[in-house]
């Protein structure tokens, strides 16, 4: 069960070799997280990430195996992580996606569906079995990790934003369809992360490492807050940004790519 | 009716079937459903302690019978609250003998809890009033009483419902000539000096608390106003009057902003709290509904708290280490952490219940609004101060400890298993408390 702060006990991590989530589930484990359940792709990179969370007092750990290409094994893949975990599922992290690269996908349809699956209709798909589990155990609380490119789709990275806005805003519906149930769910959106999905961009303004994500994560777990900024100065740059003008909004796009 | 409940402090919602019975009967037959429950009051436990996720919560409110007074010992049930006690008991001359800081308790909750009042240092907890009581259990309802089945007695005083549904309780109250107290008041200037007065002089008093400020450094660190008073009989009193508390005339209507509440503003409260209170006052005459539930006044108040809602911070350390309650003070006012007034007291000593909460010596109970993002550890480092000082925190209001310090806050641990063992073998009573504390699996 969760404490008072939202610190959780028993926690379920969708995308566990995600260096973001692994910055959040070690300050999780050094709070009180003692069972870990990790699904990911890559076998190797899981065991590091288990034993990373070991060292930060988790007791248990294991795993469970997905392609994020297929998102007919997004259901199976969350009940069997639910089914390892033995008791109550505390938190539930969602944090699959991959950047994909604009410029070589944006004309291939093949490219284009794949980046879509991995950052919406995966995540999307596992949502809704972990809604259902979640209402069923009657309390708990999910943490998907968004982007501060959900925001405003823009020229230079409208793909991976696109299905990151599909996602964000699924997860809006989601929040408030949970009312009532026990079940709180949050959305993570962070600026520029230096991580190893993000390696090689420029550094933008507001730029982070993992570790400082995780903390606003772990203040915004005991708050409830819906969205979760990161840093919290992108409340405000996203609200500026939503209202930019659409001529003003592209040239400040091509500003910053070039 | 599926319901989302949540403790006092307004934190881990959960979402349970809650279910109403009206009679012992109707109890025994939810329990025997075999369903996974716990029984809930009025809510004030500050956790997680009186709901179960995806669980059975049986409302005691069901269960509220008053009887008559016989030569001072009334027959309760479970779901009446001290409150409707008080009221019905009062003018006939008899009080409660021992109150929480709100009379919006349960009896049931009461024996959930085994609450203390001001009077511990005197009187004892609850537990000592209770002459008798009736528990529902999966292996049938039972009569225990100190003589009769102690051991389930005391292992059910304290254990925040997980032996059983308390149905009704046969309970000793206290004689009264009025409905006044008879108050002194003194200020301190510093935690050093009320302890040295509380500890000199408690034993002249039936009731004693001291208000602490945990946020005020320097010089006045550590003031206190100490309250300590008796019950006026009808010589300290022109008119001997037993009418009855009213109740809350001031209703918080919605949640407060969850700002409302900050380092700034609670210090001012602090403030006007000391300043408020006389330097030295003597043989005051106050209602006693105003001494013993000044909250009262005022419902629903830990709405004020926002949605951001709080958690309380109650310990006690036997005497030989009273020099933790420094410590924690000291913790709290360097960490700069927003914190109501500090409620001190002194405790007599425990009585045989395994997971009864007071030992002799000093307790202190902290509200302390959530928001700090240093204050989870901190309240870790608190529980390890605790800990080395032989104390424990509170179960009714805990809402954050980790399972491992439960059995060295609780060494008797095993006693209370023991006997939960007996009459609910499966753990078919458990709470999210039990659950996040190991105390019982599902």
């Amino acid at each position: 069960m969760e404490n008072a702060f939202g610190e959780p006990q028993n926690v379920v991590v969708l995308g566990g070799t995600s260096d973001i989530a692994r910055a959040i589930l070690q300050r999780l484990c050094a709070a009180r997280t003692r069972s870990v359940v990790l699904c990911g792709r890559d076998a190797t990179r899981l065991l590091d990430a288990g034993a990373d969370a070991t060292a930060h007092g988790a007791t248990s750990v294991t795993s469970v195996l997905f392609n994020a290409e297929e998102p007919h094994n997004a259901a199976a893949t969350v009940r069997e992580a639910f089914e390892k975990m033995h008791g109550h599922v505390d938190l539930v992290i969602v944090a699959i996606g991959a950047l994909g690269e604009q410029r070589r996908d944006e004309d291939d349809g093949d490219a284009v569906e794949r980046l879509i699956t991995v950052n919406f209709t995966w995540p999307g798909a596992a949502l809704a079995e972990v809604r259902r589990l979640l209402v069923a155990q009657g309390s708990g609380r999910v943490l998907v990790i968004s982007s501060i490119a959900a925001v405003r789709t823009r020229r230079s990275g409208y793909l991976y934003a696109s299905a990151k806005a599909g996602l964000d805003n699924m997860c809006l519906g989601l929040a408030d369809s949970l009312r009532g149930t026990g079940v709180t769910l949050q959305i993570l959106r962070p600026g520029v992360v230096r991580t190893r999905m993000s390696r090689g961009l420029p550094e933008r303004p507001f730029t982070t490492d993992a570790g400082d994500v995780a903390e606003y994560v772990m203040r915004a777990l005991a708050t409830d807050d819906l969205i979760i900024w990161s840093p919290p100065i992108l409340r405000y740059v996203a609200f500026a940004i939503r209202q930019l003008p659409r001529a003003f909004w592209r040239r400040l796009d091509d500003a910053l790519e070039r | 009716m599926r319901e989302v409940l949540v403790g006092w402090g307004g934190r881990s919602p959960a979402r349970s079937s809650v279910c109403v019975p009206q009679s012992e009967d109707d109890v025994a037959r939810a329990v025997a459903s075999g369903d996974a429950m716990i029984a809930r009051g009025l809510g004030r436990s500050y956790g997680d302690a009186a709901q179960l996720s995806a669980g059975v919560v049986l409302s005691n409110r069901g269960l509220s019978s008053i009887g008559p007074v016989v030569d001072g010992v009334v027959t309760v049930g479970a779901g009446t609250s001290i409150d409707e006690l008080v009221k019905s008991t009062l003018p006939q001359g008899w009080f409660v003998p021992v109150t929480p800081g709100t009379r919006q308790v349960t009896i049931g909750g009461a024996v959930a809890a085994d609450v203390h009042g001001k009077n511990h240092h005197v009187d004892g907890s609850f537990a000592t009033h209770v002459r008798s009581m009736r528990l529902v259990t999966p292996e049938g309802t039972l009569q225990l009483s100190p003589s009769n089945e102690p051991e389930l007695f005391w292992a059910t005083m304290g254990a925040m419902g997980l032996t059983g549904v308390v149905s009704s309780v046969e309970l000793n109250l206290t004689r009264v000539e009025t409905n006044q107290m008879v108050v002194d008041t003194e200020r301190h200037n510093g935690l050093e000096s009320v302890m040295t007065e509380m500890r000199l002089r408690d034993g002249d008093y039936r009731y004693s608390v001291a208000w602490v400020d945990c946020m005020t450094t320097g010089r006045a660190k550590g003031r206190s106003v100490l309250t300590r008073a008796r019950h006026a009989t009808s010589l300290d009193v022109n008119d001997a009057r037993l009418d009855p508390p009213t109740s809350a005339r001031v209703a918080i209507p919605f949640r407060a902003p969850s700002h409302l509440l900050n380092t700034w503003s609670v210090r001012a409260f602090n403030e006007l709290w000391y300043r408020r209170a006389p330097r030295r006052e003597s043989a005051a005459l106050v209602p006693l509904g105003t001494f013993f539930h000044p909250l009262d006044g005022v419902s629903d108040w830990n709405l004020l708290y926002g949605k951001r809602g709080f958690v309380q911070y109650q310990f006690c350390v036997p005497d030989e280490h009273g020099a933790a309650v420094a410590e924690v003070v000291e913790r709290l006012t360097r960490a700069k952490v927003t914190s109501f007034l500090g409620v001190l007291k002194r405790f007599g000593p425990a009585n045989p219940a395994p997971l009864s909460f007071p030992l002799k010596g000093w307790t202190l109970a902290l509200d302390l609004p959530l928001g700090a993002a240093r204050l989870p550890r901190l309240l870790d480092e608190l529980d390890a101060v605790v800990i080395a000082a032989k104390g424990r925190v509170y179960l009714a209001k805990d809402s954050r400890l980790a399972p491992e310090h439960v059995a060295e806050m609780y060494p008797r641990l095993d006693e209370f298993l023991k006997a939960k063992a007996r009459v609910d073998p499966k753990n078919q009573f458990t709470s999210d408390l039990a659950l996040r504390l190991a105390l019982a699996g599902r």
